[in-house]
């Protein structure tokens, strides 16, 4: 079971730590300044001085995909916290409450989950305004729904559980008896999906970003730097091509470590 | 002669290398042709893998050690997969522990009988039907061509047993293995099933291994008994001779745990402060005429019909029945759990029935509830002390002296205080329970709603429970409603009972009356339902005396 028995997952936790890296100290990896050019060489194909090559600015790309790790994987896990906390908390109490509340409540949460998340991160940003927060915030919403469903039915399963009416007859108090029993005993599932959502999060913020409603040149982030190639596919596709790849690399480790939380193989 | 099954130094280890832990160290014992052996011993002792690893049918990690496992000259312990194959079902009947959950919820239980007879036996479709019908109506099940073509969950659990020892019986095979047969089974139903299972073995001469926590049981139904503790025979003979004699120490525990073998009411150990209250003229608890109804309309059932009965402070007051006799609901309306739809719940004179919000958690200090299951009455994340503690928390005590009384608690419940860190799952069952009640006294509560407390247990940790019980209350002066489907059990610990059924108490007296002038013919079958009472009483029973 040791994690040097799963080469799979050894790699997707090797990226993550890379990732983080890059979060936290980009500088510590990334060879160049991110917004200065670096010499005449514009759009030069990658090389080991540019593992990346550069941008028409003759701005180093590999250092702006590692300095655009902090605006996107922040917006995304910003996205996911706010679907977790929205989504929990609506669970939690009509999972408790039950009867009318519920059903209500429920009801929202079905149409919330009924619009496309990517349609309802769009409407999110056109009344907030562009950003990376708006679409942290947009793409959120779009997962809350989905963590309301999951958490409501882990509490309907953890409510009916006899150690929670046992704490009712010791006399605990409501409140108390949903922090202490029912929220801890319920947490496993959704934390496990939170993980898987990371990863969906980081596609969409890269998705909106691209899109060219997330940060606003000359910010690095990683969608936006996939946007900013596509004058130049044909003479330099990599400008393109290799943040992508970034990405996709990110979303599958992410996805492998939540596998791994989740207890599949 | 020799024996159809003979076994000889079988060793069973769960784990390998250095992590091994053996269960079975090495046993011997036989079984001839036609007899009925019981494998007697408590949780952990080995029993049940015994009997599955004479059918190879073991979980992953045990591995079969060394031995021999003699069945009619085949050993059974190297056989081939494919000879493994022809012997299950076929010639070794296997019957299981938990009926819920051995039947396959999808397939009618007539085709499920029928499948094997048609693997073993070669018959063809119509045929096998045909003869499951005639086995469901063997093993006792009513109306069988009907319940044939029912689904699991449509049959009670005591029908889904003796479905299941229709399916061992159906090849006609030369011995059954059962294992724990009716532990999950009402005392009533357990008397049923196991009547049906030693007429099948008797008409088809058929040896039966049973294996059991219950001595009293295994003295019932067994020719011979082989007491089995820490994977290994300690003692075996004659049923009778075992009982009437128990050569070692441990099986003399047994014989004194077992409900059925010795009546009357425990006694406070010896050194407990007795602080009984006199008995006063008004009783701490005066139900009246307390009623519940599920449903509406043509469709309602009344759980609970007019349901009264009074107890004194410092007493225990019993309700006997089976399930769905609506006992488990009237302890829960009696603690505030549910709302009755009739009647009125007084406690030491005062109307507690209408009381909400603030002042029921205030009555949560006079009445506490123990629970019959006490893995899913503890919340699995709490370690021991923290379990404890926690109505102490909730009515705002402070932490020093919480931790104190933890403490107290702890050593009150005879449990070591080097729990206090363990969570539910690295305690044994009797420790949970233990707990449990640990729990419900730490608000210093009148009365306690017990809501079948040992069902749960071994008949060996059952006895130390109730024992622990009876202290308790000598100690504080408490005050028991006590729920049990076990009359043996509740003599052991009552001072009046009243007998339930259909929702209304049949007939209500102390303990006596109600042992040795039965009102009603229902209570005399509770009563003859006791297992080991023909062994402890053969008197009284008349016909029915010990074999051999």
């Amino acid at each position: 079971m040791t994690i040097l028995r799963r080469p799979g997952l050894l790699v997707a936790a090797l990226v993550l730590a890379v990732v983080a890296v890059a979060v936290v100290a980009p500088q510590l990896i990334a060879p160049y300044d991110p917004f200065a050019s670096v010499g005449s060489a514009r759009l030069a194909p990658p090389s080991a001085e540019h593992l990346f090559g550069t941008d028409h600015l003759a701005r180093d790309v590999f250092s702006r995909v590692v300095h655009g790790a902090q605006l996107s994987l922040s917006a995304a896990v910003l996205a996911v916290i706010a679907g977790l906390v929205i989504g929990s908390v609506v669970g939690l109490v009509t999972g408790y409450v039950g009867g009318p509340v519920d059903f209500v409540i429920m009801r929202f949460v079905d149409v919330l989950i009924a619009i496309p998340g990517i349609l309802l991160a769009l409407i999110v940003v056109a009344s907030l305004g562009f950003g990376p927060l708006s679409i942290a915030l947009g793409v959120g919403l779009g997962a809350a729904g989905s963590f309301a469903r999951i958490m409501r039915a882990q509490v309907l399963r953890v409510r009916a559980e006899e150690y929670v009416e046992a704490a009712r007859t010791l006399g605990v108090r409501g409140p108390v008896v949903l922090a202490r029993h029912v929220l801890p005993n319920a947490a496993r599932p959704i934390i496990a999906m939170a993980a898987m959502e990371l990863a969906l999060a980081i596609l969409s913020v890269s998705a909106l970003s691209f899109l060219g409603f997330g940060a606003q040149p000359p910010a690095p982030e990683w969608g936006a730097l996939v946007s900013a190639g596509r004058d130049f596919v044909a003479t330099a596709p990599w400008l393109s091509l290799l943040p992508g790849a970034v990405i996709l690399a990110v979303v599958l480790a992410v996805n492998s470590v939540a596998r791994s939380i989740r207890g599949d193989r | 002669m020799t024996a159809l099954l003979t076994v000889r130094g079988l060793r069973v280890d769960y784990g390998t290398g250095r992590g091994a832990h053996p269960a079975v160290r090495g046993v011997d014992f036989e079984v001839n042709a036609g007899e009925i052996v019981a494998v007697v011993g408590e949780s952990g002792s080995g029993k049940s893998t015994i009997a599955h690893a004479l059918m190879r049918l073991l979980p992953v990690e045990a591995h079969i050690r060394g031995g021999e496992i003699r069945f009619d000259g085949t050993d059974l312990r190297t056989a081939s997969t494919a000879a493994l194959r022809r012997v299950r079902g076929a010639r070794i009947g296997f019957v299981p522990q938990d009926p819920s959950h051995s039947l396959n919820p999808l397939l009618r239980v007539g085709e499920q009988i029928a499948e094997s007879l048609r693997r073993h036996q070669g018959l063809s479709r119509p045929d096998a039907a045909a003869r499951a019908v005639e086995i469901i109506a063997e093993v006792g099940v009513p109306d069988a061509a009907r319940r044939a073509g029912q689904y699991p969950h449509e049959l009670s659990g005591g029908l889904r047993q003796r479905i299941l020892i229709g399916i061992a019986w159906a090849c006609e095979p030369d011995l059954v293995i059962a294992d724990e047969p009716t532990s999950a089974l009402d005392a009533t139903v357990q008397r049923h099933v196991l009547d049906r299972m030693q007429a099948l073995a008797a008409a088809h001469g058929t040896a039966v291994l049973l294996v059991t926590h219950d001595l009293a049981v295994a003295a019932d139904r067994a020719d011979r008994i082989v007491v089995v503790h820490h994977g290994e025979i300690v003692e075996s003979g004659r049923a009778g001779d075992v009982l009437a004699a128990p050569q070692h120490e441990y099986t003399r525990r047994l014989v004194d745990a077992a409900p059925g073998l010795h009546s009357g009411r425990l006694r406070p150990s010896v050194g407990v402060a007795s602080r009984t209250a006199v008995p006063d003229a008004a009783p701490l608890l005066d139900v009246r005429g307390l009623g519940k109804t599920y449903g509406t309309g043509d469709r309602a059932v009344a759980a609970v019909d007019g349901v009264g009965f009074a107890v004194p402070r410092g007493s225990t007051f019993s309700l006997v029945g089976e399930s769905g006799s609506g006992k488990s609901t009237t302890a829960r309306m009696v603690a505030r759990i549910i709302e009755p739809d009739t009647g009125t719940v007084l406690l030491d004179g005062r109307d507690i029935t209408g009381v909400r919000g603030g002042a029921l958690r205030q009555l949560r200090r006079r009445i506490q509830v123990v629970y019959q299951n006490p893995f899913g009455s503890l919340d699995p994340r709490m370690t021991v002390a923290r379990l404890i503690a926690e109505p102490l928390r909730a009515f705002g005590t402070g932490r020093a002296e919480t931790q104190a009384t933890v403490r107290d608690l702890l050593d009150q419940v005879r449990l070591a205080p080097e729990l206090l860190t363990r969570r539910p799952a690295q305690l044994s069952g009797g420790q949970r329970q233990r707990v449990a009640i640990a729990r419900a006294l730490a608000l210093r509560p009148e009365l306690v709603v017990l809501d079948e407390p040992v069902s749960a247990l071994d008949v060996s940790v059952q006895e130390q429970v109730l024992q622990l019980l009876v202290d308790l209350q000598a100690e504080h002066g408490l005050t028991y409603l006590f729920i049990s489907h076990d009359l043996g059990v509740i003599r052991q610990i009552s001072d009046r009972v009243a007998v339930m059924r259909g929702g209304r108490i049949l007939e209500e007296g102390s303990m006596d009356e109600v042992f040795h002038s039965p009102a009603h013919d229902y209570t005399r079958e509770l009563i003859g339902s006791i297992p080991g009472r023909h062994v402890a009483e053969p008197a009284a029973s008349g016909a029915q005396v010990v074999r051999d």
